[in-house]
């Protein structure tokens, strides 16, 4: 029973290695023959040691070795485990020789019997070592493996991360796209807007100067209809005295005769005059027109110079009659300053006129709103009128010759006398969109349009002195040219 | 009889003065012509009650002819005289503040001569 338990013990060590390889090697066939090698093992065990007839189960359990380790051997896929295998080989070889030298040649092996016991005694210790320096090497291994099993999952896991950053990023970018893309629509829109306000602001203008257009051209308009009519009366009487005095001539009064030719000569001389006033009055309606075309018309940019003085008491006249004309109430007394010694200058003009209008749009604006809050004038005598508040807007134009380095200058300034600018609000007066009127009376573009076209177009300033509580002042410099035409 | 015209178109003058050349003429009707209602003031206090017939535009820069109106109803009590408004904002508003204000009449222009000759002459039966 003893001999039986170590090639038991071996068999099934082996066998058990020879399973977990095919296991790892997917054998299928190479597991089930093992397997059923192993029950072919536990059966010869336990039948050695119920039926205690050692030789047989001896023999067997050398043939079963024998033919486990040499078909081991002569598996090529089972080369790694080579070392192994040749573990058990010696103990299978002596095992196998100390039983064959007992059966063949029992005095020999009596003789040696020390020397088999102690080769088979050797063949076991190599097993064991050789299993063991296995058994170390494999735990390495399989340290190894851990190791490299845990770094290989640390890569997926940084691999996966990866991707989820990626993915993020993906994200992220088209988010940002998509937001950048939303900006630059809102920014075109704006910018569509602002061009649309822009407009607007030269429409609303152009709106403010259609009353005073309209008042100005029928003016002028009822001039040239009235001289007219009064002319072909008057061509009537001429006729009319001209016969009476031929009739008188004829008659032999030559004193009456001379009487009616004077009158008619007379009356030639007032038609004449008529006639001088129609031309006049029609070129000022024509050049309230072309103004007006002038004024709705974008911009050409291009300079040429203008009279500037004439340019403003232009704008002043309809830019007043205009508000008049909105606001029945309206009332102003206008002051004009011109300096003559400006003349012309290089500016744009309908850009120059419609800074102008607005700064005056602006005056008769504060002058208005003054009067309408300043307290009633007292009843009664002329002479208390005097407390009154009357409403004033000056525009004074003047030339600041060259001095110290500075190119000559010319300034327009347009004063009004109403409730002036807020501090609190001053510094705020040419941002776009800032504007102190109710909403939907001003766009808030006037002051910041003006500025730029002061500053920009013109190379110019615009400037404002305040009086709280008594008016302001803005006054635009334009720089003038050497060569300009001094009158 | 003596009018005061107030405008401030100077070529208002010239044109009245021929419109009633024939009245100028056979002394009927005598103008004066004030460009601004401050001128028309100055030369009322200077004339005395002299004109009795004031044709005024509403319309003109510093004092208004509604002003101008105003002051003359105030000042001149007894016998007032005869305000003609004559304005280019023929509007009701204008409308009624010049006759709460006691103008006598209210023309718009462009001014029909032919009516207001005989509206004058109305004035002077």
């Amino acid at each position: 029973m003893q001999s039986s338990i170590a090639p038991f013990l071996f068999s099934l060590l082996l066998l058990q290695r020879l399973i977990s390889f095919s296991k790892i090697n997917d054998n299928q066939q190479w597991l089930r023959w093992f397997k059923y090698a192993r029950i072919f093992a536990i059966f010869l065990f336990f039948a050695g040691i119920i039926l205690s007839n050692l030789e047989i189960t001896r023999w067997t359990w050398h043939i079963f070795l024998v033919s486990l380790l040499l078909f081991a051997f002569q598996q090529n896929e089972m080369r790694p485990l080579r070392m192994f295998l040749a573990a058990f080989a010696p103990y299978v070889a002596i095992s196998l020789l100390t039983d064959l030298t007992k059966v063949t040649a029992n005095d020999f092996f009596n003789r040696w019997e020390t020397y088999f016991g102690n080769a088979f005694l050797l063949s076991v210790i190599w097993l064991l070592a050789i299993l063991f320096s296995q058994y170390r090497q494999n735990k390495a291994a399989e340290k190894e493996r851990l190791t490299r099993l845990k770094e290989d999952e640390i890569n997926r896991a940084i691999a996966i991360r990866k991707v989820e950053l990626e993915g993020l990023v993906a994200e992220r970018t088209a988010e940002i796209t998509l937001q950048k893309e939303e900006l630059e629509h809102t920014l075109n829109e704006l910018r569509a807007t602002q061009d649309q306000l822009i407009q607007s602001e030269k429409m609303a203008s152009l709106g403010e100067l259609t009353a005073g257009i309209a008042h100005e051209i029928q003016n002028p308009l009822n001039f040239v209809n009235n001289f007219s009519e009064v002319s072909s009366e008057l061509l009537d009487e001429m006729k009319e005295e001209l016969e009476e005095g031929s009739k008188q001539y004829a008659a032999g009064s030559m004193q009456s005769g001379d009487e009616k030719l004077k009158i008619a000569e007379e009356i030639a001389n007032d038609i004449k005059q008529n006639l001088g006033k129609i031309i006049h009055h029609g070129k000022r309606a024509d050049s309230i027109v072309k103004g007006m075309l002038q004024h709705s018309r974008s911009s050409s940019g291009v300079k040429e110079p203008v009279d500037i003085n004439a340019l403003c008491d232009e704008y002043l006249r309809l830019a007043y009659h205009g508000l008049r004309a909105k606001d029945k109430s309206f009332n102003a007394t206008l002051k004009t300053d011109f300096d003559e010694k400006i003349g012309k200058i290089d500016v744009v003009p309908q850009e120059m006129g419609r800074v102008i209008l607005n700064l005056l749009t602006n005056a008769f604006y504060a002058v208005n709103e003054k009067k309408k809050t300043a307290p009633p004038p007292p009843t009664g005598g002329i002479k208390e009128t005097q407390n009154e508040y009357m409403p004033l807007v000056t525009v004074k134009t003047s030339y600041i010759p060259s001095a110290g380095g500075m190119r000559g200058a010319c300034s327009i300034s347009v004063s009004d006398n109403g409730n002036g600018i807020p501090p609190e609000v001053l510094g705020k007066i040419f941002q776009p969109f800032f504007t102190t009127k109710p909403s939907g009376k001003g766009t808030g573009l006037g002051l910041s349009l003006s500025y730029e076209i002061v500053t920009k177009a013109h190379g110019g300033e615009l400037k404002v002195e305040n009086n709280e509580g008594e008016g302001a002042t803005f006054t635009i410099i334009l720089p003038v040219k050497k060569q300009n035409n001094l009158r | 009889m003596k009018i005061l015209v107030v405008d401030d178109e100077r070529d208002i003058k010239t044109l009245f003065e021929q419109r009633f050349r024939k009245e100028i003429r056979n002394g009927e009707f005598n103008f004066h012509f004030a460009f601004s209602g401050e001128e028309a003031l100055e030369y009322m206090k200077n004339n005395d009650q002299e004109a009795v017939l004031i044709l005024s535009d509403i319309n003109m820069p510093g004092m208004s002819g509604l002003q101008l109106l105003k002051k003359i109803k105030e000042k001149y009590e007894v016998p007032p005289p005869v305000v003609i408004m004559i304005t280019a904002y023929g509007d009701s508003e204008n409308y009624t503040q010049a006759m709460q204000l006691g103008a006598d009449d209210f023309l718009t222009k462009p001014v029909d001569f032919i009516i207001l000759k005989e509206k004058i002459k109305a004035l002077k039966v």
